[in-house]
């Protein structure tokens, strides 16, 4: 909609007196905005300031011989292995459970979607103690995993699984709302043409949820690389074996090397921030189809 | 003569996608939460209740329970207001801000441990100044609280964000029109409006800090009866291959976080059916 | 190709949503479901489009058995309220779909899908659109692409779930009439839904009026609208007066008024409810004719060249509402809080326990 600019210019004197009902005033606006700021500042912008500064601060070189260490080298290495097989099988349950949650009608649902969440609920620690019980060398599982040479624990797989279960509810949790908002019509229509379960679930399905979910695998992707307590509990931070990078960074803060470790955590802050940046895209489209749909 | 028909869904793929669902449910985590609370009851309820009531123990609960009841009081001041200020005023780079409010969602939590330590200590930058009025945050129980409510503030600001959002002008217009004052509208329409939203997001960012672990043991110095967190006396536990001990806490965590989990389920049904 | 429906129920927990229905859809028909919400009436479309399941009962397509054909294969044309258009594809992507997701050895080649999709876009006179989203559409405009792309497939039955549900009154006037034209040029046999009596009469061949998931009636729009078979129909089509009437020998008789009945010969001094539509009473300004009622005029509304009265007899409580040309309402010197005198020409009549039964 346009308005002419003369009607906005007369009424100008006007609204500068004018308040609207759902307004304050300014000077009460301004104060809370800088209340505001203020806390984000010092809860949100500061700290990551303060990584970006501490990897950087003695130079491009500095950053670069603490990112291509050895050992952090092969925690880099290690993490993206991980995430390699993490994501996609959480990418799988999340669309299976999304599909099933949202395009069908059965008892317990809402005990479901529950159970979907409990990994958020459960401390990392727990998390790790979890597996370190079954499967540690002290656990239940432990002398029968010793006596036919297999190691979960203090290994890789321990780690992939702890992992599974932190990061599992990430992309079932975007996906669920987004689909049964989008309800069934589109799906029915697609099938009445003569269309396949396949078919459909490509051709109008995916489409209509792509964002969601190219979104939600960023976060879970984020969250698998940075996930630091559980794994701390089930890695046993062999260097070079099972170190991954929030473990490396841990490592290396606690040997005094506060420049190493920024430079490996400023990869992840970079990630970090790549996620959210996606985040707000996805909003923003969202935002705009919606405003596009109201027209 | 009426014949009764099969069962059959005419959307494809409920077999599947339901038993591919329970599956890795089941292999990932419902097996092993299960497992382990099994584990759990092998031990004998003294060697349990020993476990969880030693005064080293009950001193972290006390700072682990308190310290995440504050943070997320913090959280519910200050998360309140930064989703009234997101949503109702405009300011310059307010978006950019509006997605800042998710890094602790993405920033891995020993990258915030280690930025928050290296801020809050007595030579960091915001401490060295609060040093001068001899307040310390690193390695006191106050920094354990710092970190908590960092690792908090998304919670409450998105819960309450979208109910802000569509909240209709219409109601303020009309308890303005109906002779009340700003306030008054405020107190009268607005927050109740958003009390089930509040009292949400206040129950998740407690039951994150409660969790929490990676954030906070870099700031806490970890000093037995005053800094320890439950979390790290877990890992502490399981690192002396104390198994009865790391599961018996554990299990207090455990259950802990389950009523948690139904309090918020309970809090989001309300909101929903005050909402609708 | 025909339609027929053998005694279908289907239930959502203990609602009945479909009760033992049987019926046949004639090939080459345009017929009207017509009900209150909650009758039904959507749920059968769906029973016969596949897209739910009947508890009992089967449904065969010219003969054929397609109870448990799945709605993939099912070959029908199914056309949403709310359009359901494929939103992150063009119009002529939408409209092609059903094409392109044939397997390859059925597959037509990509110049006749796309000469198909043009023909089609072209009888719905949207050709134009063709590289637009839906979103850049209006109502009526996305409604006659999906139209158009439940034509695509050549269905063998075309069934429409309020059509026009969800557009203002004046496309939705313009929208049916081209329906109706549309669906003399491609005699596809057809089934829309709709709660709106003036659409169901104005489009259809045919009309099936449900409630409470029965089939009321079953008849030509003249014939349902003349002929009700119930009172349920009598009300659902339209405003009804009610008066007590009694009944005897084909005569009802309505205070001192008397109407033939013949389908009451040979009843003796039975009580029932003539039921009498607005515009089939008779206004007078006087007594003019000795059996007429008495009554007062209560409010006069002028709708376009209609007037509208409401008046109150001496002896009955309900309001009768009547209806009259303004032109005959200017000749009578009517006026609001005057006196009146009304004779029904017309009426049918209902015995209390003739049950609500048909079908």
């Amino acid at each position: 909609m346009t308005t002419p600019s003369t009607v906005i210019d007369t009424n100008d004197t006007i609204a500068k007196r004018w308040r609207r009902a759902t307004e304050e005033p300014a000077w009460i606006r301004i104060t809370l905005i800088t209340i505001a700021l203020t806390f984000l500042t010092l809860f949100l912008v500061l700290p990551l300031t303060v990584v970006l500064y501490g990897a950087f601060e003695r130079g491009i070189g500095v950053w670069y011989a603490a990112v291509s260490d050895p050992d952090a080298l092969s925690a880099i290495r290690l993490t993206l292995l991980i995430v390699a097989i993490v994501v996609p099988l959480n990418t799988l349950f999340g669309v299976a459970a999304a599909w099933s949650i949202a395009k069908f009608e059965f008892r317990g649902k809402s005990i479901l979607i529950s159970l979907i969440d409990m990994p958020f609920a459960i401390s990392p620690v727990v998390v790790g103690l979890i597996f370190v019980i079954l499967f540690g060398s002290q656990g239940w599982l432990g002398p029968w995993l010793s006596a036919h040479d297999m190691r979960i624990i203090f290994a890789v797989p321990g780690i992939i699984i702890v992992i599974a279960f932190g990061t599992l509810p990430f992309i079932a949790r975007e996906l669920i709302p987004l689909m049964q908002q989008q309800g069934k019509e589109e799906e029915e229509a697609s099938l009445t043409l003569g269309a396949n379960g396949w078919k459909t679930f490509w051709y109008v399905t995916l489409p209509n949820i792509k964002w969601g979910l190219i979104y939600g695998i960023i976060l879970c992707n984020a969250r698998a690389m940075g996930e630091f307590g559980a794994v701390a509990v089930v890695s046993g931070r062999i260097r070079g074996e099972t170190n991954t990078m929030p473990l490396h960074i841990e490592v290396l803060y606690n040997e005094y090397m506060f420049t190493a470790a920024f430079a490996v955590s400023s990869l992840l802050t970079g990630l970090a921030l790549v996620t959210i940046a996606i985040k707000s895209a996805v909003e923003w489209n969202e935002e705009r189809r919606q405003r596009i749909a109201a027209a | 003569m009426p014949v009764t028909l099969a069962k059959r869904r005419v959307i494809p793929g409920f077999g599947l996608t339901m038993g591919f669902t329970l599956l890795y449910m089941g292999l990932v985590f419902l097996i092993p939460v299960g497992a382990f609370l099994l584990y759990t009851t092998t031990m004998s309820w003294e060697t349990f209740w020993n476990a969880i009531s030693q005064r080293q123990v009950v001193a972290s609960y006390k700072l682990s329970f308190g310290g995440s009841l504050i943070a997320a009081t913090i959280n519910l001041v200050f998360g309140g207001l930064v989703a009234w200020v997101l949503v109702r005023y405009k300011f310059p780079g307010k978006r950019m801000v509006d997605a800042l409010v998710d890094l602790p969602f993405a920033l891995p939590t020993a990258v915030a441990g280690i930025a928050l330590v290296t801020l809050y200590a007595s030579t960091g930058w915001v401490g060295q100044y609060l040093d001068i009025f001899g307040i310390r945050i690193a390695y006191t129980q106050l920094g354990v609280v710092i970190a908590l409510t960092y690792i908090g503030l998304p919670f409450v600001v998105r819960t309450v964000q979208p109910v802000l959002e569509d909240l209709e002008a219409e109601l303020e217009e009309a308890s303005a029109s109906l002779g009340a004052d700003r306030l008054t509208t405020i107190r009268r329409v607005i927050f109740p409006a958003l009390f089930p939203a509040l009292l949400t997001g206040y129950a998740l960012a407690f039951a994150r800090a409660l969790g929490e672990y990676g954030s906070v043991v870099f700031i806490s110095g970890n000093l037995p009866f005053r800094t320890e967190i439950t979390p790290l006396l877990i890992v502490a536990k399981a690192e002396q291959y104390d198994y009865h001990g790391a599961a018996a806490i554990g299990t207090v965590m455990l259950v802990a976080a389950f009523l948690m989990l139904l309090i918020i389920n309970g809090l989001q049904w309300w909101a929903s059916r005050r909402h609708g | 190709m025909s339609i027929e429906i053998d005694h279908v129920n289907k239930h959502f927990r203990d609602f009945v949503a479909v009760d033992n229905v049987s019926l046949t859809f004639r090939d080459g028909e345009l017929t009207a479901l017509l009900g209150p919400s909650g009758s039904g009436k959507t749920t059968l479309l769906r029973i016969i489009a596949g897209l739910e399941q009947p508890d009992t009962g089967r449904i065969r397509f010219h003969g054929e058995d397609t109870t448990d054909l799945h709605v993939s294969e099912r070959g029908v044309g199914f056309v949403f309220q709310h359009y359901a258009l494929f939103k992150h594809m063009t119009v002529f992507q939408n409209v092609a779909y059903g094409l392109t997701v044939r397997p390859r050895k059925t597959r037509p080649s990509k110049d006749e899908i796309k000469q198909k999709v043009m023909r089609l876009l072209e009888l719905v006179q949207l050709d134009w659109t063709a590289h637009r989203y839906p979103h850049q559409l209006s109502g009526g405009q996305r409604q006659r692409i999906a139209l158009a792309r439940a034509l695509a497939v050549e269905p063998k039955v075309l069934l429409l779930d309020e059509p026009f549900g969800a557009l203002d009154a004046k496309v939705r006037a313009e929208l049916r009439r081209w329906l109706r034209r549309l669906h003399d040029d491609i005699h596809v046999t057809s089934v829309f839904v709709t709660h709106d009596q003036e659409e169901a009469l104005e489009v259809s061949d045919r009309v099936v009026v449900m409630n409470k998931g029965r089939v009321e009636q079953d008849g030509s729009p003249e014939d349902v609208y003349d002929h009700p078979a119930n009172p349920f129909v009598y009300q659902f089509l339209g405003n009804v007066n009610l008066f007590h009437a009694r009944v005897h020998d084909g005569i009802a008789r309505i205070g001192d008024i008397q109407l033939p009945a013949p389908e009451f010969q040979g009843y003796k001094n039975e009580q029932g409810q003539a039921y009498v539509r607005p515009h089939e009473i008779e206004v007078f300004a006087g007594r003019e004719h000795a059996d007429a009622l008495h009554a007062k005029i209560e409010l006069v509304s002028v709708v376009g060249p209609t007037v509208r009265l409401e008046l109150r007899t001496d002896n009955s409580e309900e309001l009768i509402h009547a209806e009259l040309t303004k032109h005959r309402f200017r000749a009578l010197g009517l006026a609001q809080g005057g006196d009146a005198w009304i004779r029904p020409t017309y009426s049918r009549v209902f015995l209390p326990d003739e049950r609500v039964s048909n079908g």
